[in-house]
């Protein structure tokens, strides 16, 4: 469960990202984060992975306060997420396998977990026959399944994708959205930012729209900026 | 799932971290060998100045002169009372028909001193001092002694030496330490270039929940390959320049006034001295380069 308590965040140039900002997402939710460019999405994201920490307000995430959190906690919490990125960020120079199997070792996997989960997620995100594959030799709706399967391979509770399908076409990001609904439907918690208003439309789930640092609508139903297309 | 210490994937992975970038490995494994080398010959030079000053040291004496009211008999007396004196290496009694014999040697053609006897000479003692430092402080208790008379010492000498010795010790010492500080800088430089374009992997790694441990680790493993492999290959090629100058001192130093140590004598503990220095480079330099990418 992720909360957000009257959140304010206030960068060193003196810029106010974000401005009393409330937010509850319980667990097994689906929600979109959407909002334009420099509306404050991204340091929300940032907040709850404990890469920054809020000016003001309360942040609690998966039962880790990150207001007084220790730095050597931060690693276990991270634990409890999955990222996924716009642009993938796999390494090129290690296969689909080697870039899920580096992850499960972060945090402490055997070989014999790494053997029998990494089949698992990679079934599930239908690439069992790419694992010997470099990331250069997979296109890039490809590339984004790999992403996805390493953001659930160490099994977080909670899914954060910035932008997931911000590098692909109609089609791919679709299948990635579906894939995303699916793990969701398996009892992850799923938060996606988001720009593509058919898609969220399309999914018809929590929608949280924030612009100039606050929230403008949170509403369930596949609204976008509270207006159905 | 389990914590558990994974030391044979980070030991693996340095392995491999270092074939991967073979020519930063490559550039870094030269830069310890060469940063060794230059720390290698100063060391040596100093020690071999230390060792020479030691053989010079060895011929420094003093001579005790016994009263000329003693007997021989008297005289060789108190042997056993310098001989227990602080600081006294050796003390050998010269009778004054030794010391005229001595003191004739290479001039028999003067006919003055042929007729010379031995009377006008005092029986002696010739002390040889353990530390050349403290020969002052030794020779006012050797004056001390009841029947030495009068003490001859070129006390002067003995400070040049302690001087000489003194100022070569600190000299290698503090171009040692600025040395291996270079060193560290630059193999830290080396391995943080290295380390640079993987900063994504290691991004990657802390958001997935890695702890910096995990992240450092491999490349700790890394660095002490490199610096391991820098030292073993720079203790060879010392070894090689250092037989190549001896060769040419021991040439051109016709009266044998240079004394140079063997390198297999010093071999053990320039190993693990190079061995020391390169864990301390490889190792302090991946810890240093690797410090600002942990903060993610």
């Amino acid at each position: 469960m992720i909360r957000l308590i009257d959140i304010e965040k206030e960068y060193d140039n003196g810029t106010k990202a974000l401005k009393g900002v409330d937010l509850r997402i319980d667990d097994g939710e689906f929600v979109f984060l959407v909002g334009p460019s420099g509306s404050g999405k991204s340091t929300i994201i940032k907040l709850i992975t404990a890469e920054i920490a809020p000016t003001e307000g309360r942040l609690m995430v998966n039962g880790y306060n990150l207001n007084n959190i220790r730095p050597g906690q931060v690693p276990y919490m991270r634990r409890t997420l999955g990222i996924i990125f716009q642009d993938f960020r796999l390494i090129d120079k290690k296969t689909v396998w080697e870039n899920l199997a580096f992850v499960m070792r972060a945090v402490g996997a055997s070989n014999r977990e790494i053997r029998r989960r990494i089949p698992y997620v990679l079934e599930l995100v239908g690439l069992e026959q790419k694992a010997d594959h470099y990331p250069t030799e997979l296109s890039g709706g490809e590339q984004q399944r790999v992403a996805i399967a390493r953001a659930l391979v160490n099994n977080p509770s909670m899914i954060i994708a910035d932008e997931p399908t911000g590098n692909l076409d109609p089609q791919r990001s679709l299948e990635i959205m579906t894939l995303l609904d699916k793990i969701n439907e398996l009892g992850t918690t799923v938060l996606v930012v988001t720009h593509e208003k058919a898609l969220v439309n399309r999914f018809a789930r929590r929608v949280v729209a924030i612009e100039n640092g606050r929230i403008i609508s949170d509403e369930t139903g596949g609204y976008y900026n509270g207006q159905k297309t | 799932m389990a914590r558990r210490l994974n030391s044979g994937y980070y030991i693996t992975e340095g392995f491999h971290n270092v074939f991967s970038h073979g020519f930063m490995s490559f550039a870094a494994v030269c830069m310890i060998v060469a940063c060794l080398l230059i720390m290698g010959t100063f060391t040596l030079l100093a020690v071999n100045l230390e060792h020479m000053l030691g053989e010079l040291e060895k011929e420094n004496e003093f001579l005790a002169y016994v009263d000329e009211s003693f007997t021989q008999e008297q005289a060789r007396g108190l042997e056993q009372e310098l001989s227990g004196l602080d600081n006294v290496a050796e003390v050998t009694f010269v009778t004054r028909e030794q010391a005229l014999e001595d003191f004739l040697q290479g001039r028999e053609e003067n006919k003055l001193l042929s007729s010379l006897p031995a009377s006008v000479l005092r029986d002696r003692y010739r002390i040889h001092v353990k530390d050349i430092e403290d020969m002052s402080e030794t020779v006012k208790l050797v004056e001390g002694v009841q029947g030495i008379a009068k003490i001859s010492v070129m006390l002067k000498v003995a400070q040049g030496f302690v001087l000489m010795r003194n100022i070569a010790a600190g000299v290698a010492l503090i171009l040692i330490g600025i040395l291996m500080i270079i060193s560290l800088f630059i193999i830290s430089n080396t391995i943080k270039l290295a380390t640079f374009h993987r900063r994504e992997e290691i991004a990657i790694m802390k958001m997935c929940g890695a702890t910096n441990g995990f992240v450092r680790w491999p490349f700790v493993f890394e660095g002490l390959i490199l610096g391991v492999t820098g030292a073993v290959l720079a203790f060879f090629l010392q070894w090689g320049i250092y037989q190549l100058v001896c060769s040419a001192v021991i040439e051109a130093n016709g009266l044998s006034l240079v004394v140079i140590i063997p390198y297999a004598d010093m071999a053990k503990r320039i190993l693990a001295i190079f061995a020391a220095s390169g864990f301390v480079i490889g190792v302090g330099g991946s810890l240093m380069a690797i410090r600002k990418f942990l903060q993610v």
